[in-house]
């Protein structure tokens, strides 16, 4: 079932060069139950898109649905109401920060109406949700960026939406943090069904929790797909370049280089795993088949929601044909190979 | 010594201190009030914020700038004939309360707005992302982020008020400055003016303590 659909939406901002498109003509559907990313760098439009889906934005042109609320239409109490269903939690945050642990949680459910021992009860509930019990009564200053974060999602889940937002909700926190988070929004995710939203600029957080992607680029949605398939084969530019951010560590390019120049005979190729071909033991097969010498030089495997996706480079040398040979044997096994440099 | 402290009447400076006392508490809690709503009225309606409306901003931006500028000494004479219809009679403390209040509200109506512009948007829009109405942002969000600037501002704005009493002692209002220039200035009787002054300078010092006290209280960033 669909639950936001974003039909031939426009943002445009006046400015003084003249006019801004934020938002490029963009159509999605996303799927009940469904974690969908959309990656870009800052200014990409991404921002504007999200907050498209609780009417924080209005479109210039073109209709937001999200769980069958026309957003982009509605207005007063009916949006009001709309938005309980649609939370959102964010890169800083956002606390009171005059308001305690239990006190913030408790806040949309006063905004509800909802009486204070229901209220009381369900914030208990919240608390243990995500991991916050013996904080209750602590004030948000007193807590580390990732605790604060778990308060922003307690808070976000009070009034049990069907959708969360979540704007850039890593992106202030170190990276065992931001592991621990997008842990606890998988497991809420799956626990409760919720329909996740997340932007972010780093392919890591995509990787690590989204179902499907959208890599946006000057407003535009330029690709589209499951996390897979965009990282097995990315098609723009921009979106090998986020591919690369998680498969291909900054010092691979300086280790082929100073490797190639160490054994200048010989070729350093790049193999790709997908799936199910992560698990073979192809090395092993290599080097018993064929008169050559293998030797890693790097080597990494991500594992994604829909499947793995690794790379490996590796330095093949032996008698003249058998390299080539050894390739062709790679190549028969749904292996992706790319010869980097030949000796 | 004992000589020195006889030449002042104790009981008339009690009951002046007592008259400064209710003028300033009393010219506090309207101020605080009237401040808090106009300065509420000149953050909403500001540009980007909920109730944007350039017409009222401005309208409420000059009243507030014409009477907070205008000397108190001066005030307190422009407002004889509105005074006398509002309370009767130039004479006596509550005779000068129109005057503290008008003259003090501008004053704190700006520390008001200043206040709510130092709190987060962000804050503001996960508040409306819960669907907040402006009743439970202004309630729950504005006022209870911004107290302890709200409380240190009718702090400073309440020790202005004491200066003010002075003033609209000297022209009959009663309190500590009508006492230190009737009965020290005008009779040449120093030792008075010290000792109002004294008086003067713990009803300060005491609400800048309370004022302290409750920032830090309220304070939990």
């Amino acid at each position: 079932m669909t639950m936001i659909s974003i039909k031939k939406v426009q943002k445009i901002y006046p400015s003084p060069k003249g006019q801004v498109k934020a938002v490029d003509n963009v159509n999605l559907e996303i799927n009940e139950g469904e974690i969908f990313g959309v990656i870009g760098y800052s200014g990409a439009g991404k921002s504007t898109l999200i907050r498209m889906l609780n009417g924080l934005e209005l479109p210039t042109e073109g209709t937001v649905v999200v769980a069958n609320n026309e957003v982009s239409k509605i207005k007063g109490s009916k949006l009001r109401k709309a938005r309980q269903e649609i939370s959102m939690i964010f890169q800083h945050f956002n606390l009171l920060w005059s308001r305690t642990v239990r006190q913030n949680i408790s806040f949309p459910l006063e905004i509800a109406g909802v009486s204070k021992t229901e209220r009381k009860k369900r914030v208990d509930e919240l608390i243990k949700l995500v991991g916050l019990e013996g904080r209750e009564d602590a004030y948000p200053s007193q807590l580390s960026g990732g605790q604060k974060q778990r308060v922003g999602i307690a808070r976000a889940l009070a009034n049990n939406p069907k959708v969360l937002l979540c704007d850039e909700a890593t992106s202030a926190l170190d990276p065992q943090t931001t592991d621990a988070i997008l842990d606890l929004l998988v497991d809420i995710n799956s626990r409760l069904g919720l329909t996740i939203v997340l932007i972010t600029h780093e392919m890591h957080v995509i990787r690590k929790i989204c179902h499907r992607v959208a890599v946006m680029e000057e407003g535009k949605v330029v690709e589209m797909g499951p996390v897979l398939d965009v990282f097995k084969n990315p098609q723009e530019q921009i979106t090998k370049r986020f591919v690369q951010q998680v498969t291909e560590p900054e010092e691979t390019k300086e280790t082929t280089r100073h490797l190639h120049e160490k054994y200048p005979e010989g070729k350093v190729v790049q193999l790709s795993f997908v799936g199910d071909t992560a698990d073979q033991p192809l090395i092993t097969q290599l080097i018993r088949k064929h008169d050559i010498t293998v030797n890693i030089l790097q080597g990494k495997i991500s594992h994604t929601q829909n499947g793995s996706y690794g790379t490996l480079f590796i330095h093949l040398d032996g008698p003249k044909g058998e390299v080539e040979k050894a390739i062709a044997f790679i190549n028969t096994h749904q292996v992706g190979v790319e010869v980097i440099a030949n000796g | 010594m004992d000589n020195l402290l006889e030449l002042i009447k104790w009981e008339k400076l009690i009951l002046a201190m007592k008259e400064t006392i209710y003028m300033t508490s009393i010219s506090v809690i309207a101020t605080f009030l009237i401040g808090l709503l106009l300065g509420l009225l000149l953050f909403l309606t500001a540009k980007g914020n909920m109730w944007e409306n350039k017409l009222v901003n401005s309208i409420i931006s000059v009243i507030v700038n014409v009477f907070r500028s205008i000397p108190f000494i001066i005030l307190i004479v422009l407002l004889i004939p509105f005074t006398k219809i509002l309370v009767g009679t130039m004479l006596g403390a509550n005779a000068a309360l129109p005057a503290l209040i008008i003259g003090a509200a501008p004053f704190y109506a700006r520390m008001v707005e200043i206040a709510l512009r130092e709190i987060d948007r962000g804050v503001i829009e996960a508040s409306q992302s819960m669907g907040a109405n402006n009743g439970h942002i202004i309630f729950k969000v504005l006022i209870p982020e911004s107290m302890p600037a709200l409380i240190s501002g009718i702090t400073v704005t309440a020790i202005s008020l004491v200066g003010f009493t002075a003033m609209a002692g000297v022209i009959g209002a009663g309190g500590l400055g009508h006492f230190a220039y009737l009965e020290g200035f005008q009779r040449n009787n120093s030792v008075v003016t010290a000792a109002a002054t004294v008086a003067i300078l713990i009803v300060v010092f005491i609400i800048q303590f309370i004022g302290d006290y409750f920032t830090k209280i309220t304070d939990k960033r």
